[in-house]
């Protein structure tokens, strides 16, 4: 799944005759998203020299900084794409007199920058520099001579962008509202803030350069300025999950390796039965797409760490050094929940959170994770403002509902908080020269 | 005095051809055009109140006892289509506009300042006029309006400020704390250009934590609104550290007379300035992107201090300021749109957009008061209401910052 530039470059048709096809498509919208689809392809092709075609060409080192994602596709990147190092998830709500017009532009533009920032340019062809001096640049600038850093960014409707919570359908879409995408029900513990939860509009951008995630959220959320207002967003770093085997497991800020049994990018049985909207899924215009579940889960840090160290394993069913299930063996070994220890007790608790969230307690039910630690000063109180911000990937939300309703009991509760939720409707990856969400206007 | 409906009605068709000429000899005119004018100490009286469409003379004659001038302004009583001054006792001058179909008024200023005399409706009927003279022409004609904008609000500034200071020098607190939103208003709608001015804004309007910043003596609006909202005790400043009373005692009456004295002198100052060559030249030197640039910067103004409340931080009274910034900034986007327009199907979209951008921004304002009515005090906001103002802000400014460049391509 590791992609390089010359996989981007194949995977991104050049598009000519493609946005002619693509129903609804305004000029502007055809003009700037065959242009943005020329523009990478060009700069593409020039392989390792500057950009082509673009005024100042973003920097291309060599390694990770270089890697390159195709923003057009089947499914959405930033799904299954190797977990990148950083985080910067953003939420949206449509601003007031908003036109079904206003949001299809919307969505177009963002897939232009979103398009381009992927291949590592600027979010126009005129950039950071290349503009009117008389003008303020179309982007921001801060990710020049910064390269692509893995980055993808990725789309998602929340529910009520189909239908406020006072029933109004702004946009002529309630009737095409995917059936299960509803507002997650409450759950034992949670603690929400509004102010961080929901939102019409979802934006994930993961890159191994901080810089690079930050930068495609500001310009995006400047993009959408007058159209869609930022609701709330959050920055993560150190990656919680892992969608690759030759990923190392990375650890949580409770200093526990998670994700372990997470769904891998290469297992496409998987994917299709517990990840991607099938064929026959309800409505068809979410075929090859997805459901994001995001939870702020604030971690009671300095609790946690008074935590004996038997303690905090019996709590999360694994050991802290590597990662393997009480009942024994490797990381990756399968937990017995049978097993039990020299004092005849089970090995692992049956409240603990690895035996509660397992798909054998669950039905078989599987997500695929893909969260990051969040730190964000400190409190009042003067205790670090920590925790995971917790993003999954589901066939249907319903998933995420029934393990957290089976993590009610979770021994691990009483050191967390849930304070921001949030559900989206991710659609399928757009084709070349037509934009993310297209089908649900078509 | 703000209505924005009407001026979003009128803007984009009149403007830029309605413009002023200024003073032409009365043969260049033709004759059915003709109007008269007679300028008293009182009144302002026009020898018809309507008109055709087409070129339009007033040939205005000066009968009162002072020095005065002629105005001809939009629908909004804001903005000037038309202007003649330096009109002698006794003397007469002439105003020639290409008038649009459209409603205005007709004003008289003897004496310079103030709001002037006679206000009365003209009303313009019949065909649009397409626009005359070259692109340079047009666009020294908008700089002129500008100009003639800038100096109007300062002309109604200084009997403002008099009459202000008059009321908080004789201890008539609750007189002054009524004009004092009002009177700051002139200020605000041509805030750049007395920014522009060296140590004048910092005398004229700084404020508290500002001068103490820089060391300075402060002085001006801000120096007397502490006076006449005096804090609490335990009330902190604007910076949310320094309490209020810290260095600070309410003035004596000797120090008022002085701090007041200040302000009137500091404001005759700038009224010089904006009637002085130097201005003129100033303006001419930046053209038209200096009176866009003019719109964008008013704008910055509101979503840096207005927003916050920072500014009026004891009198409450930001949302005056804020209302005026907005009218002086779509007042000189009135005078460049055109040039905007005409500049392909993007400058007219990029038009449109903020257009729209300041009926909403208008529209929010609405709901908490007028500068006429009133406006509710800032403590009187609500989170959702400054975040309201915000992202109408972002959605405006975002497109207005494109406008120089577009005009200028």
């Amino acid at each position: 799944m590791t992609t390089n530039e010359t996989d981007a470059t194949d995977a991104t048709p050049t598009g000519a005759s493609a946005p002619a096809q693509a129903p609804g498509l305004s000029r502007r919208g055809l003009i700037g998203l065959a242009a943005g689809v020329g523009a990478a392809g060009l700069a593409l092709g020039a392989g390792a020299g500057s950009a082509a075609g673009v005024a100042v060409g973003r920097a291309r080192a060599g390694a990770a900084e270089a890697s390159v994602f195709p923003f057009f596709g089947a499914h959405q990147a930033g799904i299954t794409t190797p977990v990148q190092d950083h985080l910067h998830v953003a939420s949206f709500d449509m601003m007031a007199r908003t036109t079904r017009d206003d949001l299809i532009e919307l969505l177009q533009d963002w897939t232009y920058a979103a398009a381009r920032m992927s291949q590592g340019l600027d979010v126009s062809a005129t950039g950071a520099v290349g503009g009117s001096p008389d003008a303020p640049p179309d982007d921001t600038g801060e990710a020049l001579g910064l390269a692509a850093n893995g980055l993808t960014v990725t789309f998602g409707f929340g529910p009520t962008l189909f239908e406020t919570e006072a029933g109004e359908d702004r946009y002529g879409i309630a009737a095409r509202r995917p059936a299960v995408l509803t507002p997650l029900p409450a759950f034992l513990g949670d603690d929400l803030d509004p102010l961080h939860s929901g939102g019409d509009l979802v934006i994930q951008a993961c890159a191994d350069d901080p810089q690079v995630a930050v930068h495609a959220i500001r310009n995006l959320s400047r993009i959408a300025f007058g159209r869609a207002r930022l609701r709330w967003s959050q920055l993560g770093f150190g990656k919680t999950s892992k969608t690759t085997a030759d990923q190392a497991t990375p650890r949580n800020l409770f200093g526990f390796k998670d994700g372990t049994a997470n769904i891998l990018a290469d297992d496409t049985a998987a994917l299709d039965t517990h990840v991607w909207v099938g064929q026959g899924d309800d409505p068809e215009w979410m075929t090859g797409g997805s459901y994001l579940v995001a939870r702020k889960i604030a971690m009671l840090i300095e609790t946690w760490d008074r935590v004996r160290l038997a303690e905090q394993e019996r709590i999360t069913g694994r050991d802290k050094a590597h990662g393997a299930p009480l009942s024994g063996g490797v990381e990756t070994a399968e937990p017995d929940f049978a097993a039990t220890g020299a004092t005849g007790a089970l090995a692992i608790d049956k409240r603990s959170h690895v035996r509660l969230a397992h798909p054998d307690l669950n039905g078989g039910i599987r997500i695929l994770r893909r969260g990051y630690n969040y730190v964000d000063g400190n409190t009042a109180l003067g205790r670090l403002d920590a925790g995971l911000f917790f993003l999954a990937y589901q066939r249907s939300p319903e998933q995420f509902v029934t393990l957290q309703r089976a993590l009610s009991t979770d021994l691990m509760s009483e050191y967390i908080k849930h304070i921001g939720s949030g559900v989206w409707a991710v659609p399928p990856g757009a084709t070349a020269g037509s934009y993310v969400g297209a089908g649900l206007f078509a | 005095m703000i209505r924005p409906r009407l001026l979003a009605a009128t803007a984009a068709a009149s403007l830029a051809a309605l413009a002023l000429s200024g003073c032409v000899a009365k043969s260049d005119v033709a004759a059915s055009g003709a109007l008269t004018v007679t300028s008293t100490d009182t009144t302002c009286d026009v020898s018809a109140a309507t008109a055709t469409s087409g070129t339009l003379t007033f040939d205005v004659t000066n009968s009162s006892s002072d020095v005065s001038e002629f105005y001809l302004l939009a629908s909004d009583g804001l903005r000037i289509v038309g202007e003649v001054e330096n009109i002698a006792p006794g003397a007469s001058r002439s105003l020639t506009v290409v008038a649009q179909p459209g409603d205005y008024y007709t004003l008289c200023k003897p004496g310079m300042v103030g709001e002037g005399v006679g206000k009365t409706a003209f009303a313009v009927s019949g065909e649009t006029i397409a626009a005359t003279g070259d692109d340079a022409e047009q666009k020294q004609k908008a700089v002129d309006l500008y100009a003639a904008f800038v100096k109007d609000q300062v002309e109604q500034l200084v009997p403002a400020v008099d009459t202000f200071v008059a009321a908080y020098e004789s201890g008539d607190d609750e007189a002054a704390r009524a004009q004092f939103p009002t009177t700051r208003a002139f200020y605000e709608r041509i805030e750049p250009v007395a920014e522009s001015l060296g140590d004048l804004d910092p005398r004229i309007d700084y404020r508290e934590v500002d001068a103490v910043a820089e060391g300075l003596d402060w002085t001006g609006f801000h120096r007397i609104e502490k006076d006449l909202w005096v804090p609490a005790q335990d009330a902190l400043n604007s910076d949310g550290v320094t309490p209020a009373w810290q260095n600070w005692q309410p003035s004596t009456t000797a120090e008022r007379a002085a701090y007041g004295d200040q302000l009137i002198a500091d404001v005759a100052e700038l009224n010089d300035y904006v009637h002085s060559d130097a201005f003129t030249q100033a303006l001419d030197a930046q053209g038209i992107a200096g009176v866009s640039n003019g719109a964008i910067g008013l704008l910055d103004e509101v979503a840096t201090g207005k927003i916050s409340g920072e500014e009026d931080w004891w009198s409450g009274t930001d949302l005056y300021d804020f209302a005026a910034n907005v009218e002086g900034s779509k007042m000189a986007f009135s005078l460049v749109q055109d040039f905007a327009t005409s500049s392909g199907t993007e400058g007219a979209s990029l038009v449109q957009k903020i257009q729209t951008g300041y009926d909403d921004l208008d529209a929010s304002l609405a709901k908490h008061g007028s500068l006429t009515t009133g406006f509710v005090n800032y403590s009187q906001l609500t989170e959702a209401d400054k975040r309201e103002f915000t992202d109408l802000i972002n959605a405006l400014a975002e497109p207005l910052s494109k406008l120089t460049s577009t005009i200028l391509e």
